[in-house]
């Protein structure tokens, strides 16, 4: 059994003009260890799928589907038992680091509560703790910074302290929502870099959710594009990029502008995604697709699964997309 | 920050005479005087009391000379309480006020805040609706309605409370200008309180938070509330100077012997000095309080600094 499977997850919002689809059907399993990279455009329901697994959703989601991590069920625990795995066995990062540090708070104040909350243990012993994990994410002079708030950090230091807030417990699993989307170019790759050295180091597994193929590329072992709530296409991240099983992640590596070619206009997947609110009773991608048939309008089959571990969701046969 | 102290003094100064100015020329440009409602005196005996009063000089005059005594701290004999100074007024009455302000504020911040907490938690639930229709009668409900309705059913049907007066401040002498004076405060503050906590529990930081697996009673007090406060003091910083200034009514019904009393007096007495006198007590409290809110602001948000 792997460490995270999550089966049929549905995420569903109640809203003054009626119910919002942001996750349909979503399954997959992730192994201790790995990487999985979850992809697609702003709207795909890439977050909220993982909300879910951590109760973050606000009151007006239904949650509705399986998700066991290490044996135990996951969704709709109560408050107490789920605030015993928070931190403590599944770490989380987000998008944007300033927002999400509590700007009224001393970094230390809240690096510290989370050893005190989950193992019990002194301030002084959790602020040395802290310490260590500051120098394990480098961060300089953590003995004087540690005390400041963090509107004192740059960018990239606020999130190496938001990572180092999340690995304090030793998480089996860090789920890291866009981690690197809110900073520079030049301190996404020493995020990422110091991400994967940590997961090496700690053996913790991580879902990486982004919409930006290059860092899946670098990092993840396994990928899964999601469209429209739902899930197009998940394979081994080499497979992936070698040969795209879906039109959906075909249109996304075209639209990876190239370094070494001369183009006059950067290629795009035409339209914009779809209202959630008014999906097609088809396939979420119907109306974008550059080989939809009318079909695709009015059904989507199954899940196929091809290769080991590889699946795709399309009506048309693989020979088509190619 | 002690530089900031220094350069809201410095302000402050300009402020206060800009104040006094206004209300000089503005109790002077009004129809009438302090002594045009004696009975006929003759006028010899006018025209000596305009000139002890310094009322027969041209106003300019009047006012650098007031100006002058102002600023070595004398606020000038009242013009009606002939044996009085107005800082003895002051110094006799204000204490009154302050002293049921007090208690008041501390009423004001207790359930105001309380409560506003209590709503936004339990927000669209029950507690919520009931916080918030009380307030909502609280707000609309003036205090010159309250302080009779008070004296109405505690002093005159159930008999419990005096209707009026200091006694030095006994408990049951000052009951009933707390509440009159606190419900409207709290009202206003548990509804500013519920709107800024439930914005404030909405943040991304509040978010990380809970992913942190921290208690959510732990994360209203330790996480939310601070930001979720930063309005309230906005507001209550200049309410406060309104509190303990007390309210010209409540002094009014409860004969406290308050400020608010001389202030209704005064004016209708025409006591131009007795008027500029809690004018400029009520001006200098604002700016300093003002100034305390801006101090209290670096407490609450450190990205502020000064």
């Amino acid at each position: 059994m792997a460490m995270l499977e999550v089966n049929n997850l549905n995420v569903d919002f109640d809203t003054p003009d009626g119910t919002l689809q942001a996750v349909r059907g979503l399954s997959y399993h992730l192994e201790s260890g790995q990487t999985l990279g979850i992809v697609g455009e702003s709207g795909a329901g890439k977050s909220q799928g993982v909300f879910a697994l951590m109760g973050l959703l606000p009151d007006n989601a239904r949650v509705s589907g399986e998700v066991v991590f290490e044996g135990e069920q996951l969704l709709n625990l109560p408050e107490k038992r789920l605030n015993r795995i928070r931190a403590a066995r599944i770490g989380m990062i987000f998008q944007d680091p300033m927002t999400s540090l509590n700007p009224f708070m001393k970094v230390s104040d809240q690096l510290t509560e989370v050893l005190v909350q989950h193992k019990g243990i002194s301030r002084k012993q959790a602020l040395q703790e802290s310490l260590q994990m500051l120098d394990a994410v480098r961060i300089p002079e953590a003995r004087d910074r540690i005390h400041r708030y963090p509107h004192e950090f740059s960018g990239g230091m606020r999130q190496r302290v938001m990572i180092a807030m999340s690995l304090l417990c030793r998480p089996q699993l860090l789920i890291a929502d866009e981690p690197t989307t809110a900073l520079d170019v030049t301190v996404q790759a020493q995020v990422m870099g110091l991400l994967k050295e940590l997961q090496q180091e700690f053996n913790t597994a991580i879902i990486l959710i982004t919409h930006d193929l290059g860092v899946v590329a670098g990092s993840c072992d396994q990928t899964l594009v999601m469209y429209g709530g739902q899930m197009m296409e998940y394979a081994a991240t080499r497979d992936l990029f070698r040969d795209p099983a879906h039109p959906y992640t075909k249109g996304l590596m075209g639209a990876i502008p190239r370094i070494d070619e001369q183009i006059h206009e950067l290629v795009t997947i035409p339209g914009n995604p779809p209202n959630l609110m008014n999906l097609p009773p088809g396939c979420p991608f119907f109306s974008r697709c550059p080989v939809a048939e009318p079909r695709c309008y009015h059904e989507l089959d199954p899940p196929q699964h091809f290769e080991p571990d590889r699946i795709r969701v399309c009506n048309l046969p693989r020979e088509a997309i190619r | 920050m002690f530089s900031f102290i220094i350069r809201r003094l410095l302000v402050a100064v300009p402020t206060v005479l800009a104040l006094i100015t206004v209300s000089f020329v503005l109790m002077h440009a009004a129809p009438g005087g302090p002594f045009t409602n004696e009975r006929n005196v003759p006028e010899a005996v006018m025209e000596n009391i305009e000139a002890k009063y310094n009322l027969d000089k041209p106003l300019w005059q009047q006012y650098f000379i007031y100006v002058g005594n102002v600023a070595q701290g004398d606020l000038g004999p009242s013009f009606r309480y002939k044996d009085f100074t107005v800082n003895e007024l002051i110094e006799s009455s204000f204490p009154r006020s302050a002293y049921i302000g007090a208690w008041s504020f501390l009423f004001v911040m207790v359930f105001g805040v309380g409560l506003g907490v209590l709503a936004a938690l339990k927000q669209n639930r029950w507690p919520d609706s009931t916080v918030m229709t009380a307030a909502m009668t609280g707000v609309v409900f003036p205090n010159f309605v309250m302080a009779p309705l008070l004296v109405l059913l505690f002093a005159v049907t159930l008999r419990w409370l005096p209707a009026g007066g200091w006694e030095g401040g006994q408990v049951e002498y000052i009951v009933m200008p707390i509440i009159a004076m606190a419900t409207s405060y709290i009202a206003q503050v548990a509804r500013i309180t519920r709107s800024s906590m439930i914005e404030t529990l909405r943040s991304p930081f509040i978010r990380t938070a809970r992913a942190k697996g921290i208690p959510r009673y732990k994360i209203v007090l330790r996480h939310a509330l601070k930001p979720a406060l930063i309005p309230v003091v906005s507001y209550l910083g200049p309410a406060f100077v309104g509190i303990i200034t007390g309210s010209v009514i409540i002094d009014q019904v409860f004969s406290t012997g308050g400020i608010g009393q001389h202030f209704v007096n005064g004016a209708i007495n025409r006591d131009y000095s007795l008027i500029l006198g809690i004018t400029i007590l009520v001006g200098i409290l604002t700016i300093m309080f003002n100034a305390v809110v801006d101090i209290l602001y670096t407490w609450l948000d450190p990205r502020v600094r000064y």
